[in-house]
């Protein structure tokens, strides 16, 4: 759907991971930059083999790059620094790549405090470590007060993808099971509850994790795995409907089966937000061969990042592109990709 | 335009109660309600309790549809 | 409260259902029961309650969403004053994308207005205390629910003597649009009647609904068992041919209502004549300060000259709203009218009527039905 006019201004949820950000990639960038790997918009750039030999033999790169500009820059279970290796890591290994590397840059507004800034780059070495990737490359620019919110990071990262892995909604197909590695929403959860537009004491933390190790556990099995994407800006929601587009089928959930902590489910209803639309940033969806998803179900919770995973949906003939929920208390209902910004309602 | 969640008093003071929503707690005002006790539940909308829900209507009314099932499961066979 | 789950209970839901279906197919003829509140339309649309009913059974979404309370004028108002140097917007979520006549507050904020999103009056008070130096304005919009809420907060701003805090009053009254639906003549059959608004102001003031025009009406809860409950009674009222004002919601509402919110409601407010979009001029169903609180009416405080706020042409949300006109019998619907591109308020709100029609009824293979 086209929805850039010429008089029109980025909005807010133009960076929504919705809907607005969709047609804005596809009506304006797309347009402009198209090449065979970029129109594929998968989380990381899948590049074809290095010519000759170097470390990196057999296998392709993948790169990827994502801007971190989340506010408060300090909530429950995380930070931008844990979110910025985080989100990167997780885009790479949602292309079924073993992250290695990353660059990051920092754009400061002058005035931001040095020990907050300590604060982040400690958080980012952590979860680096956690991740076993390396910052190889990054940068600092520092603008006059008032021309930036405090602080934002933009990352890059490379991770290179072994011989035989393919992932993509193509490969999706009717009978596939639907896998989440844990509760959903805990991330959005978490920062709007540190934001101050609703005073609360709520026991949710961001959900944020390096999800490398979890990824490689479950693609150690042949070709049972078809599809994966860290849902991130517009949750489950968004990049279900993603998939069930780019493959031209339906996907049927089971609210039941979608795992969701007290405090999200709440909170969400007390704001009128949809916890299927809530961000994660520790959690993959697996789109799965039939038969193969009891087994990748079980190594998830082997890991202990994904000890709460769940068999949530699966994937029905093609009647046609959508996602539908088969409510817990029976009824069914169309699951809508996300406008592109969850605000707290009272209706 | 009335979205109202029930929620658990766990501390008042003053016109203030503070409230588990089950997962989160939150302090509500209790002006249009006038007094709460410990215990109680309440009906929060817009940072304010406006009712004081009744366990017992609660129950009742779930025990009129258990007996309407009992009566209408007779009529049925 | 143990009982509170029990009304999320997937069999009770079923066996429910099961009972709609028998007591529909009796009557023998299809029936259109109205849900009023926009709360009401949004938990029917999230439990998927649509797909659990025979297909004789219509809801139609009716003017109680926050759409159709604020016409394009107040839209436009609040527009003009976000450009005014030195104003803060503070506002429920809800406003945030509602279109006005040419722009909305969200599109605003991205040209620079002040708008920011709050979840209670105490939030849009806050704000007023943390900026002394601008002029803060709540939008007050909501039903009997919330303005007893902003009630409150206006008596706080003046016992504290807030000088910065004001309100554009965006009220609207339940009773008053209900019968002006009725007065015009609808296919309506009975009415859910919203709950919360029925918290406050009890079950009174809907008497005139069976007496005068003599249709079912419930007052009813949100959770799938109160919704059903309350489909399942007015239908039994149909079929016994008794019309009355029955509380379904009665672990939360009293025919007495809350007397100490009304109270402080109506030492704020005054009923006024109001504006709703898609059902014209509506006399007594809104809200302005009285007088000795109008100081901080922010209509006074900034003098605005409006340019002419139309309604779409061609919009034929009013008959939707009566239950007169489905959706696909009005020109725009599908075409110029869609949810990427919405005129009136059956289409603006995300689960109103005709939203609703768009993405459930017209898609190539509708879900079936139970």
């Amino acid at each position: 759907m086209s929805i850039v006019h010429k008089d029109e201004r980025i909005l807010l949820a133009h960076g929504g991971g919705g809907s607005l950000m969709r047609g804005l990639i596809e009506d304006l960038i797309l347009k402009r930059l198209n090449n065979p790997v970029l129109a594929r918009l998968e989380d990381s750039a899948v590049l074809p083999p290095l010519p000759g030999g170097g470390e990196v033999t057999s296998g392709r790169l993948a790169f990827t790059t994502d801007s971190y500009v989340v506010k408060p820059l300090f909530f429950k279970g995380g930070d931008i620094g844990k979110l910025a290796v985080c989100g990167t890591v997780n885009d790479l290994a949602a292309s079924g790549a073993r992250p290695l590397w990353l660059t990051l840059s920092f754009i400061i507004e002058e005035g931001f405090p040095i020990d907050q800034l300590e604060r982040i780059v400690d958080a980012v070495s952590e979860a680096s470590g956690q991740a076993e990737v390396k910052v190889v490359a990054g940068d600092i620019k520092v603008v006059e007060r008032g021309a930036a919110d405090g602080l934002y990071i933009n990352t890059s990262g490379i991770g290179v993808v072994a011989e035989g892995v393919n992932l993509s909604p193509s490969l999706i197909k009717e009978g596939d099971k639907v896998l989440v590695s844990g509760p959903i929403g805990e991330h959005g959860m978490a920062v709007i509850a540190a934001r101050d537009q609703v005073e609360l004491d709520i026991d949710v933390e961001s959900d944020v994790a390096p999800l490398g190790g979890l990824v490689r556990d479950i693609l150690d099995n042949g070709q049972a795995v078809h599809f994966l994407r860290d849902p991130t800006r517009g949750g489950l929601a968004a990049v279900l409907n993603e998939a069930a587009s780019a493959a031209g089928l339906t996907i049927r959930l089971f609210e039941d089966k979608i795992p969701l902590k007290s405090g999200v489910k709440a909170i969400s209803e007390m704001l009128g937000l949809d916890p299927l639309s809530l961000a994660c940033e520790g959690r993959m969806v697996a789109i799965v061969e039939g038969k193969g998803a009891g087994k990748i179900l079980k190594q998830m919770r082997q890991s202990p990042l994904g000890k709460e995973a769940s068999i949530i949906g699966e994937v029905l003939s093609p009647l046609v592109a959508r996602v539908i929920l088969e409510t817990k208390v029976g009824g069914r209902r169309t699951v809508d990709m996300p406008y592109g910004e969850e605000l707290p309602r009272i209706c | 335009m009335c979205l109202a969640v029930p929620a658990k008093v766990i501390e008042v003071s003053g016109t203030k109660a503070k409230v588990d929503l089950g997962g989160a707690t939150h302090e509500a005002d209790l002006t249009l309600l006038g007094q709460a006790e410990i215990g109680e539940y309440l009906l929060l909308h817009a940072g304010f309790a406006i009712a004081r829900l009744d366990a017992q209507e609660a129950e009742k009314t779930l025990e009129i549809f258990r007996e309407m099932e009992g009566e209408v499961s007779k009529r049925l066979q | 409260m143990k009982s509170l789950s029990g009304y999320s209970d997937a069999s009770l839901c079923k066996k429910l259902a099961g009972y709609i279906k028998r007591l529909a197919k009796d009557l023998g003829r299809p029936v259109s029961f109205m849900e009023v509140c926009g709360t009401h339309t949004m938990a029917i649309f999230r439990f998927g309650l649509r797909q659990m009913l025979p297909s004789e059974v219509h809801l139609i979404s009716g003017p109680g969403c926050p759409v159709c309370v604020t016409p394009p004028s107040y839209i436009d108002l609040a527009i003009e004053i976000s450009k005014i140097d030195g104003v803060i917007i503070a506002t429920f979520g809800d406003m945030v994308r509602v279109p006005g006549t040419h722009s909305s507050l969200e599109k605003e904020k991205a040209r620079g207005a002040d708008v920011r999103v709050v979840y209670s009056p105490l939030g849009a008070l806050e704000i007023a205390r943390k900026n002394p130096e601008k002029r803060v304005v709540f939008l007050a919009v909501g039903f009997e629910t919330t303005a007893p809420t902003v009630a409150a907060g206006v008596l706080r701003a003046r016992q504290e003597g807030l000088k910065n805090f004001h309100i554009l009053s965006g009220h609207r009254l339940i009773p008053p649009a209900i019968r002006a639906l009725l007065a015009a003549g609808s296919n309506v059959d009975g009415f859910l009647l919203p709950g919360h608004v029925s918290v406050i102001i009890g079950s009174g003031p809907y008497e005139f609904i069976p007496k005068e025009f003599g249709v079912p009406a419930v007052v009813t809860g949100f959770e799938p068992v109160d919704i059903l409950l309350a489909l399942r009674m007015l239908l039994s009222q149909m079929s016994e041919d008794r019309q009355e004002v029955e509380i379904e919601y009665n672990r939360a509402a009293r025919p007495e209502g809350n007397e100490k919110a009304l109270e402080m409601l109506y030492k704020v407010f005054e009923a006024d004549e109001g504006q709703w979009r898609g059902l014209g001029r509506i006399p007594e169903s809104a809200l302005s300060l009285k007088h000795d609180f109008r100081f901080l009416a922010a209509e006074g405080v900034f003098d605005i000259a409006l340019g002419p706020s139309r309604e779409p042409s061609g919009c034929r949300c009013g008959e939707v709203l009566r239950g007169v006109l489905e959706p696909e019998e009005c020109g725009l619907f599908g075409t110029s009218c869609t949810p990427q591109h919405a005129i009136g308020p059956c289409m603006v709100s995300s689960e109103g009527t005709c939203a609703a029609h768009y993405k459930y009824e017209r898609s190539p293979a509708p879900l079936e039905r139970a």
